[in-house]
């Protein structure tokens, strides 16, 4: 089975609220942030992996290949993923300005025609942008069934489908889709019994969370395949559809007053907030 | 002209709050550029919905009714709504940021050769061009953006547009044909739905949240946050934190990737403040923490403030909250 995961580099999320906006509003600024994966990215590396592993008798037809697009530092990210245990990486260079979903789903499209991956897993959506469009407008570009916002996946051992539980609005929705497919994820697909390929022993527990790159994984992934490729290598059409004018600061919320006992607090919601 | 389209938000047999809200920015988008709106809703037998729908100053509200669709898969849905769009003389086409909305627009926009903008908390007119807002960087950074289609396509965050208020003139009911789905569709099969279930109020409509996090502790501790939410009509949320120690389940996750709220008031339990979680509920008009760390970050951005255990504070609260009422 092949997937294929693309991936992002975010600025630190944890840090979200440090990211600046230039004088005249056209332009973000990310200085003193560290670059990470896009969290709900690395959640689908790891699905990946667990999905592919102990499965079918050939290991060696197993492929998990990540890409990203974004400048020549992505390369961090890219590395940091064949780490966790991702077999291949492209690099396609680009710079988020130049940018939309549209775009990101026209290259990856790219991409799949070239190497007819069984599945595309991928972050629900990336935390800088906060779109979650792209997913859903690449497996629409792809006449390919759509999965979205999986919270848990089970395939059978022939891996030719994947029986997706999906978090929705109200509980949880569950779908089966067909491979080719694709599928996005949402923040349980990384507990430890979300992914199940009905290959590994079923007593074996994943840790809680991405896994982290080891350092013989970091010796290793210096070796693997890392491409480097352009959109006009690719012949990826860059019209963009949305065009970004301006950022702003939202209205900050302060810090209020605190209080000493649970008597002044209903006081004050009643007669000053007049919201109890 | 007739140029925005609103699909409906229909869920349990109910039009959902949302979908008023996604009314109001459209009714705001007509007056901008002199147009109006229709409304258009998909499911298996919309029979229960007609009513309310009707009362929404819509044109027209249009009915896709065919089995099987009531699960809203885009598969499913991109093409019905498709037809619509180039049958007619819609530009704009808007949807609540609902799982469904965010499901199935991206793919509409895609098979329609339009931009799309997520999460709408405003919008905008100058020289014949619409300019939305949306959030970005866990509500950090709003970015003004323009479509450049043809057609636009958003999504609408029902807490940043009051609910439109039903009228009493009556649009007119229109049932239209049901095109044939996707290719995709044959790879893909519904299988069920499980519903999280709450007699409560639903997160982005309640004027009263009431969230617990780790400090919880357990599930069975989830008890006494919803006590307190019952003795005020309130909703409960929660934390992702919560959420992934399987104390409540993930419907009721509130921030970033979960459910936005803006209730009138907010009571954050035991629960630190997370940036991805406050940016869930930044729009709250009063924001209440009760956490035995002094030093949590939920305290920055919380109008009224106790440090104490919450086990400890909430038994009283729901006290204190009895004795006055």
């Amino acid at each position: 089975m092949k997937i294929i995961v693309p991936i992002k580099r975010v600025p630190d999320p944890e840090k979200a609220d440090k990211v600046r906006i230039s004088e005249d509003g056209k332009q973000l600024i990310f200085d003193g942030l560290d670059w990470k994966p896009n969290p709900f990215d690395e959640y689908a590396v790891e699905t990946a992996l667990r999905l592919v592993k102990d499965s079918g008798a050939d290991q060696t037809a197993n492929e998990v290949i990540v890409v990203s697009i974004g400048p020549e530092e992505a390369t961090h990210q890219v590395l940091w993923c064949l780490a966790m245990g991702a077999d291949r990486g492209m690099l396609i260079s680009g710079d988020d300005r130049e940018l939309d979903a549209t775009v990101v789903a026209r290259a990856i499209a790219k991409l799949v025609k070239k190497e007819s991956p069984d599945l595309i897993l991928m972050g629900k959506q990336t935390v800088d942008g906060d779109s979650n469009q792209t997913a859903q407008m690449l497996a629409g570009m792809l006449g390919w069934p759509q999965a979205t916002f999986a919270g848990r996946i089970e395939t059978p051992a022939d891996l030719s489908s994947a029986t997706v539980t999906r978090e929705v609005d109200g509980g949880s929705a569950t779908v089966t889709v067909k491979f080719p497919a694709l599928i996005s994820v949402d923040v349980r697909i990384v507990t430890p019994q979300a992914v199940n390929n009905n290959m590994s022993p079923p007593d074996e527990l994943n840790r809680d969370g991405a896994r982290f790159a080891s350092l013989p994984g970091i010796m290793k992934a210096k070796k693997k395949p890392l491409e480097r490729l352009t959109l006009e290598d690719l012949g990826v059409d860059t019209s963009q559809r949305v065009k970004t004018i301006s950022y702003s600061r939202p209205a900050a919320r302060s810090g209020g007053i605190i209080l000493e006992t649970v008597e002044e607090l209903v006081q004050k919601l009643k007669e000053e907030a007049r919201v109890l | 002209m007739d140029n925005i389209l609103v699909i409906a938000q229909v869920f349990d047999g109910q039009v959902k709050k949302s979908t008023n809200a996604t009314i109001t920015f459209a009714s705001r988008v007509a007056a901008f550029t002199g147009g109006s709106y229709s409304v258009m809703a998909l499911g298996d037998d919309l029979s229960g919905q007609t009513e309310d729908l009707s009362h929404l100053g819509a044109q027209k509200v249009i009915l896709a009714e065919a089995p099987g669709i009531d699960q809203g898969l885009g598969e499913q849905w991109v093409p019905i709504i498709e037809q619509v769009v180039r049958k007619g003389s819609f530009k704009i086409i808007a949807s609540p940021s609902s799982s469904i909305g965010k499901d199935v627009l991206p793919r509409l926009a895609q098979s329609l050769k339009a931009g799309m903008a997520s999460d709408v908390t405003d919008v905008s007119y100058e020289s014949d061009n619409l300019f939305y807002v949306r959030p970005m960087y866990a509500g950090n950074v709003n970015c003004t953006v323009q479509i450049t289609t043809e057609t636009e396509v958003v999504t609408v965050r029902q807490t940043e547009f009051d609910p439109f208020e039903a009228i009493a003139e009556e649009s007119p009911v229109e049932r239209i044909d049901i095109p044939p789905p996707d290719m995709a569709v044959e790879r893909i099969e519904f299988n069920g739905f499980e519903k999280s279930i709450s007699e409560r109020p639903d997160l982005p409509d309640a004027k009263i949240v009431v969230s617990g996090g780790r400090g919880l502790k357990s599930g069975e501790n989830f008890k006494i946050i919803e006590e307190l939410a019952d003795l005020i009509g309130g909703a409960v949320g929660a934390t992702r934190a919560a959420v992934d120690a399987g104390f409540i389940h993930n419907d009721f996750q509130v921030g970033q990737t979960g459910k936005i709220v803006a209730p009138d008031l907010y009571i954050a339990v035991g629960l630190s403040g997370a940036l991805q979680h406050v940016a869930g509920i930044k729009s709250s008009k009063v924001i209440v923490a009760i956490n035995k760390d002094e030093e949590a970050p939920i305290f920055q951005v919380s109008d009224y403030g106790i440090v104490a255990d919450l086990f400890k504070a909430v038994p009283e609260l729901i006290e204190e909250i009895k004795k006055t009422t």
